[in-house]
């Protein structure tokens, strides 16, 4: 099966000289539920730019479902829904004119746009507005509207970049609801945003992104465990036995003197102190090594908090 | 996209461009109506009786023709150019740049929009005309030709001005200081004849001129300048501007980052 999304070697520099991507790879499997995270500036709507051609790209390659946008870029959009970080629309256009607008654009006949229309105001709480200028909604409206108007032409890949900035917690787990049950009809979903909480709520890969670069890009799982993960580095008395060990828990010996010790969530640090005072090593101080991981995450959070 | 889905998509930016102008029609349609009508009443009736024939017809006859065709073209200008820029300005152009129309369609979409509100206005401005004189045609097939190529060629133009606006300002300072004067110095009000010598062949290189005698022509049967050189004239702009904002299209400019 050909990857809904495959980035290679992207990088783009605008127009002032300024480098926002720095050779990107990435690739996205069909029916993933994607998160891209990052703090402010990383290059993440830059990146959704370039594959929804708001951006023009300085190099490399991007294929949606196995169509390079560079030979065929209109095929390439037919199979892409994009809800952008920025409100985009008309603010005069009444909500449903947004909507079938858009669905023309798409060459959708049009009493089926105005089926999908009606069924995507009534499923995002929208019906009662559908008269309503979009300038006269709520923010969290306007959200959900985006999010209509990319799903109006049934793309198999939907990106959303910061789909929940904005949104009160109620509205925020409704539409958490809604792409779980989109990306469970089979729809490739890939969004961008400042919470972890979020991606792990939703996600099963992501990749993060800092500086234009792709810094991580694993599991949710994997990332998550890691995340929890604590390394502790123990500084002993005396040398260390050669199959010094502790039952349960990943160590490495780093010289004669010194232990790490992974500990998990979970897990705690009595069960290694005992195990080690029973082989009769003498523990006489202890640090934290510090998780790269974590650092980022702060950083993150602060950044989203800035 | 195949033709059909091509042609869905052209007549929804049409659709689109049609309410827009219809929403705000105090401020697309009405203006128009009233200036013209300010035109027949001051040039036509007070001043115009007084000013005698031109060209062999009643000032007021003389003056129509070219005053609805400056109704077209600031209108299907003005259209063009304040649609265009402000889905630039609101962004809302990016759900056409996203969406899988091709170029040239978005182009005809806007194009064929602003000729719409040309011809509306054309309409409305011959109407309240008819109040004031009579009106026959001398020949319906140089009105239709030179109409629709005209205001063809002012909705691209219009384009190319929204392309390059950064801002509302932007959008104001050719009609005000490019596209009004030339319509002035187009004969509008006068026969070229009246020009001395020099400034008559200055006037040659002013596209308003040939617009106008060319319609002038197809209303009342003069024209200051020969009808084929005129429409051949206007036919060169058009494809010019055409072939330039496809380019503009193509490349981006101003569009994509
Ligand atoms: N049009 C532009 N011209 C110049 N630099 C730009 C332009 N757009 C973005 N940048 C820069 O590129 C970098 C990446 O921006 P981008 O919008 O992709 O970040 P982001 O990851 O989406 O951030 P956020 O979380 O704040 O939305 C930033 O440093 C930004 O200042
Ligand atoms: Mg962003």
């Amino acid at each position: 099966m050909v990857p809904a999304l495959a980035i290679e070697n992207l990088s783009k520099t605008y127009g002032n000289d300024f480098t926002a991507l720095k050779g990107i790879s990435l690739k996205v499997e069909q029916g993933d539920f994607f998160a891209l995270l990052g703090p402010n500036g990383a290059g993440k709507s830059t990146t959704i730019g370039i594959i929804c051609s708001l951006v023009d790209k300085t190099g490399g390659q991007v294929q949606v479902h196995g169509v390079d946008i560079d030979l065929d870029f209109a095929g390439a959009k037919k199979f892409l829904g994009v809800v952008p970080q920025e409100f985009n629309f008309n603010v005069f256009e009444k909500t449903r004119d947004i909507l079938l607008t858009q669905a023309g654009y798409y060459g959708i006949p049009r009493t089926i746009a105005e089926e999908r229309a009606d069924h995507f105001l009534k499923k995002l709480g929208l019906w009662d507005k559908r008269n309503t200028a979009s300038r006269m909604l709520s923010g969290g409206m306007k959200r959900r509207l985006m999010i209509a108007r990319a799903l109006i032409h049934q793309p198999k890949l939907l990106i959303l970049d910061e789909p929940t900035a904005g949104v009160d917690i109620e509205m925020r787990r409704s539409m958490w609801e809604f792409l779980q049950e989109i990306n469970a009809s089979g729809t490739t979903i890939i969004l961008t945003t400042h919470y972890l909480e979020e991606a792990e709520a939703l996600c099963r890969n992501i990749a993060i992104i800092n500086h234009g670069e792709i810094v991580e890009n694993t599991s949710m799982k994997s990332l998550i465990r890691r995340l929890h993960r604590e390394v502790f580095i123990l500084d002993c008395r005396d040398d260390l036995p050669r199959s010094c060990a502790v039952e349960g828990f990943v160590t490495r010996q780093i010289d004669s003197h010194t232990l790490e010790v992974e500990v998990e969530k979970g897990q705690d640090l009595n069960t290694v102190f005992k195990s080690l005072s029973e082989q009769g090593i003498c523990v006489q101080s202890m640090r934290n090594r510090a998780n790269r991981l974590e650092e980022m995450f702060v950083n993150l959070v602060e950044g989203a908090k800035g | 996209m195949n033709a059909k889905e091509q042609y869905i998509a052209f007549m929804t930016i049409l659709r689109k461009e049609i309410r827009r102008y219809t929403r705000i029609w105090t401020q697309t349609l009405l203006p128009s109506a009233i200036t013209m009508s300010l035109y027949f009443v001051i040039f036509g009736s007070l001043v115009g009786s007084r000013i005698g024939e031109m060209g062999g017809f009643t000032y007021m006859q003389f003056v129509v023709p070219g005053l609805i065709m400056m109704a077209i073209v600031t209108n299907s200008y003005s259209n063009v150019v304040s649609s265009f820029f402000g889905s630039k300005f609101n962004n809302s152009i990016e759900e056409l740049l996203v969406s899988p129309t091709p170029n040239y369609i978005i182009l005809w979409g806007y194009i064929i929009g602003g000729v719409t509100r040309g011809l509306a206005v054309a309409v409305i401005v011959t109407v309240v005309a008819l109040f004031f004189t009579h009106l026959s045609i001398y020949s319906f097939p140089v009105v239709i030709g030179i109409v629709t190529l005209t205001s063809v060629l002012f909705a691209l133009a219009g384009f190319i001005n929204a392309v390059f606006a950064n801002s509302f300002d932007d959008i104001s300072i050719v009609p005000t200081f490019v596209l009004t004067p030339l319509i002035y110095l187009g004969g509008v009000f006068y026969s070229l004849d009246l020009l001395p010598e020099f400034w008559r062949g200055v006037s040659q290189l002013n596209p308003l001129v040939y617009v106008v005698n060319a319609f002038r022509y197809g209303v009342l049967g003069v024209s200051d300048v020969s009808i084929e050189f005129a429409f051949g004239m206007i036919a060169a702009f058009t494809v010019v501007a055409y072939l330039y904002c496809m380019h503009l299209l193509n490349s981006g400019t101003r569009l994509r980052q």
